[in-house]
């Protein structure tokens, strides 16, 4: 029992119960603050927090798909429909009754998000009851989505949405706090009691730790696992509807990157890819800490094509580290 | 703790041990450390040429960890091995392969896609101008095969295979290439047959007189007397001592395993027979591997239902529980007709299924021991109202539950999977304890569990009847069948061949029904 208590066992120890996050967060933070003063001011931090929101949001709805023990590569046209579809709505009753500017915001905001979630729908109508495999069903349901969206918007961006839409779920502040982190804190919340204080969110790790043992436990796996994809669709769709506040318009092209980045904010998170794993908690940081990067190469002038780069080696390290991980717990197991 | 293992007594005249002869394997202060773990330390180990080498302890007392680092799958933290009286250290499970020692795991290593030739030749293919010999490798296989007498297909794949096929293709493999100095059984009989666990044998028994040195891994008391020469304890990582085997009786030996003493295995249960919970009415199934299928459980009674593997014994307990298609019949729950009803339905009925498989089935290993204990009772108000579960009882109902299955250790927050075999069966059925159930069916309950964990399982069979529950056990542990129940269905090829009633329930008048009635 002693033998451990080396500082090489040490951090191994810590590494197979915290996983990489703590590790990486620390290198970026002390690397990019070193690199640029402006890193670690309040209003440069603010910053990063709020470009982090969407990909938070995405993150959490990434990982429900993650725990069960699939993932979802439909987030991103999520989004772009979400956002092609409630601007189209928002712009077009505006333009018939100029005067009902909340009635207008409401419906955009109902239909973008029932169109995002009618993805969900059907990729988890796809996955739990006819067994399609997540990957086949999400990258399917990819393209039609954004296909729908191109279609809808023949490939340009929506104007004429009402201003207040931008300026309240976009830029507007909140007792000086930037009301997407509002919405985002909301939604974290949200998800940290269903994930750890609800029957349901309970049974999502069960299906993805064992669906069968889940299922003799009486859990109606195949209910679940619908519900999984359907909530992440939901918070896809939140995202959406922010980003299309921040944006001013209806775009068909937002969102590509974030089936790629979700995962990674998911797996740096120590969220498992064989399910069953994850917390919220973990995957906010996740999220945070690849926004903090991005955020970090621009201030470091880095450019943007090598940032997509950076995030890709990211993922895969991750994913790499996430193995070692493996294998040590099964060291530590016998 | 401190207790040094005697030193290897070299004087057992097993049969067949030529004694002066140069050990096959000789390792001396074996370590291996894992992370907050001593797996293995100073472990002496001696393996002479036509020997049966029995390993034997408890789940997690080090046995599996000792095998793979002969068998190279495993490097030690210290000590050294010599093969031949040479100084060896193995990278690979190549490495080891290439002198000969090749291991039979409990954890199957074969490719799901390839042929089970294939897999038995992988990575040694006969080759000529780097193209595999296919004919050659056929015909080779067919011949391993036939001499093992298994019923197993070489061109089939292996995803298809069943359980004990791919146990019979590891086996095969093994026996495969070239001859072997040393084989390695991690309990190659859990899932054969009475048949073919024969068949190895004298294989192995064949083995031994070409001067193959033999290590092999059993749980199984009976099997220890039948092949093995001699046997080396291992306790929480140490050893504890080698004896031959002539020179030791069962339950010196479960002391020297668990360092507990036990009077008796099996404990006397006072039945208090009462009123019918279960009953099947001429059950066929879809898969056809049940037909016609009568039976029922009373209260306060245990129920045993025996035969073969394959026999069709679980998928009648499957049945119950909602888990196979039904073609006809009736399976009715204190009256009520649950015929088709699916699990969670079944479930709040009051019967509950612990499947044989707890990796597969049972438990979630990547969850906490609490969360798992929880699982199927959280629709209880005890562990939720309204859908919002209730932290601190269920905290302190499966920490009383870990006390009650004396778990080890026995906090309630450790991932399943860290636990060893017998905890983990342990908790699978504290699982179902905490749904309390009136109606339990044991699916082979004691597969793969150390005799001490299968003690306690015993023990909680005795409280669970006597405190008026239903059980209804099947095994394929014979002693398990005729000592625990008070009354016997034994099934064969899908059939109830006979009902047996307390006073009837004997070796003999069990096994008479076991075989095809010819050949019995």
């Amino acid at each position: 029992m002693n033998s451990s208590r080396s500082l090489v066992g040490r951090v191994k120890f810590l590494f197979v119960r915290l996983g990489v996050l703590p590790f990486v967060l620390l290198v970026a933070i002390i690397a990019f603050s070193l690199m640029s003063d402006n890193f670690l001011s309040t209003r440069n931090i603010v910053n990063v927090l709020r470009q982090s929101t969407f990909l938070t949001v995405v993150a959490m709805g990434q990982m429900l798909a993650l725990l069960t023990g699939g993932f979802d590569l439909s987030v991103g046209t999520i989004l772009a429909v979400t956002s092609v579809v409630s601007a189209l709505a928002m712009s077009g009753f505006i333009l018939s009754f100029p005067d009902m500017i909340w009635l207008a915001i409401s419906l955009g905001i109902l239909v973008g998000l029932g169109a995002g979630i009618t993805i969900g729908v059907i990729n988890g109508f796809g996955i739990a009851f006819l067994n399609v495999s997540p990957f086949m069903m999400t990258l399917g349901m990819a393209s039609v989505g954004f296909g729908i969206a191109l279609f809808l918007t023949g490939g340009v961006p929506v104007y004429g949405m009402p201003d207040a839409y931008g300026s309240i779920f976009g830029y507007g502040r909140w007792f000086s706090v930037p009301v997407p982190i509002v919405i985002t804190v909301c939604l974290i919340v949200v998800m940290y009691f269903f994930l750890v204080w609800t029957r349901a969110g309970r049974y999502l790790y069960a299906i993805g730790g064992n669906i069968k043992a889940a299922r003799l436990s009486g859990v109606r796996t195949k209910f679940h696992l619908f519900f999984a994809y359907v909530i992440c669709a939901g918070l896809a769709s939140i995202a959406g509807l922010m980003l299309t506040a921040r944006l001013e318009t209806g775009e068909a092209n937002i969102g590509a990157a974030m089936p790629l980045e979700s995962i990674a904010a998911c797996v740096i998170a120590g969220v498992s890819l064989r399910g069953g794993v994850g917390r919220v908690e973990s995957v906010v940081l996740g999220a945070i800490f690849i926004g903090l990067v991005q955020n970090g190469m621009n201030l470091a002038r880095i450019d943007s094509y090598l940032q997509t780069v950076v995030i890709g080696v990211l993922l895969i390290s991750a994913v790499i580290a996430d193995q070692i991980r493996q294998k040590w717990v099964a060291e530590l197991k016998s | 703790m401190a207790e040094k293992g005697p030193k290897p007594d070299v004087q057992s005249g097993g049969s067949g041990i030529t004694e002066p002869s140069l050990p096959l394997i000789q390792a001396r202060k074996i370590c291996k450390r894992f992370p907050g773990v001593d797996a293995l330390q100073d472990v002496d180990f001696d393996l002479y040429p036509g020997e049966v080498h029995v390993l034997f302890g408890e789940n997690g007392a080090g046995k599996s960890t000792l095998i793979s680092i002969f068998s190279g799958s495993d490097k030690p933290t210290s000590g050294s091995t010599k093969f031949q009286g040479n100084v060896v250290e193995f990278d690979s499970v190549q490495d080891a392969r290439k002198v000969g020692i090749k291991a039979v795991f409990q954890e199957f290593s074969l490719v799901p896609q390839l042929t089970v030739e294939e897999n038995m030749y992988l990575g040694t293919e006969v080759s000529r101008l780097g193209k595999i010999d296919k004919k050659k490798i056929q015909k080779e296989a067919a011949a391993v095969i036939k001499r093992l007498a298994f019923p197993l297909n070489p061109a089939a794949k292996v995803v298809y295979l069943s359980r004990a096929e791919q146990q019979m293709a590891e086996i095969a493999k093994a026996f495969a290439g070239d001859e072997p100095s040393v084989l390695i059984f991690d309990e190659p009989t859990a899932s054969l047959t009475e048949k073919e666990t024969k068949r190895l044998f004298s294989l192995i028994e064949q083995a031994k007189k070409s001067g193959v040195g033999i290590i092999y891994i059993t749980h199984r008391m009976g099997e220890i007397r039948q092949i093995g020469d001699r046997i080396t304890v291992l306790r929480d990582g140490k050893v504890v001592g080698t004896k031959s085997t002539g020179s030791i009786d069962d339950e010196q030996l479960v002391e020297m395993m668990t360092g507990r003493i036990f009077d008796q295995i099996f404990p006397r249960i006072q039945f208090q027979v009462s009123e019918k919970l279960l009953e099947i009415d001429n059950l066929d199934l879809v898969s056809k591997l049940a037909h016609g299928v009568s039976l029922y459980v009373r209260s306060g009674e245990i129920v045993g239902l025996a035969g073969l593997v394959g026999s069709g014994k679980s998928e009648v307990g499957r049945a119950c529980y909602g888990l196979e298609k039904i073609r006809s019949g009736d399976i009715r729950f204190e009256g009520l007709d649950i015929t088709g009803r699916n699990v969670s339905e079944i479930l709040s009925k009051g019967l509950f299924y612990l499947p044989p498989d707890r990796k597969e089935e049972g438990l979630i290993s990547v969850r906490s021991v609490r969360e798992n204990m929880s699982l199927a009772s959280l629709v209880l108000p005890m562990f939720s109202r309204l859908g919002l579960l209730r932290h601190k009882t269920e905290l302190l109902h499966t920490e009383s539950l870990s006390e009650q299955i004396d778990l080890r250790p026995r906090g309630v927050e450790r991932e399943v999977e860290f636990l060893s075999g017998g905890n983990q069966q342990k908790v699978l059925i504290a699982k179902a304890l905490s749904r309390g159930p009136k109606l339990f069916i044991f699916d082979e309950p004691t597969v793969g569990v150390d005799v001490g964990t299968r003690i306690a399982i015993y023990g909680f069979l005795k409280t669970l009847s006597e405190d008026g529950a239903g059980v209804l056990l099947i095994s394929s542990d014979l002693s398990e069948v005729l000592h625990l129940t008070n009354r016997v269905y034994v099934m064969h090829r899908g059939e109830i061949r006979a009902q047996l009633e307390q006073g009837d329930i004997s070796e003999e008048n069990v096994l008479r029904h076991y075989f095809d009635r010819k050949a019995a």
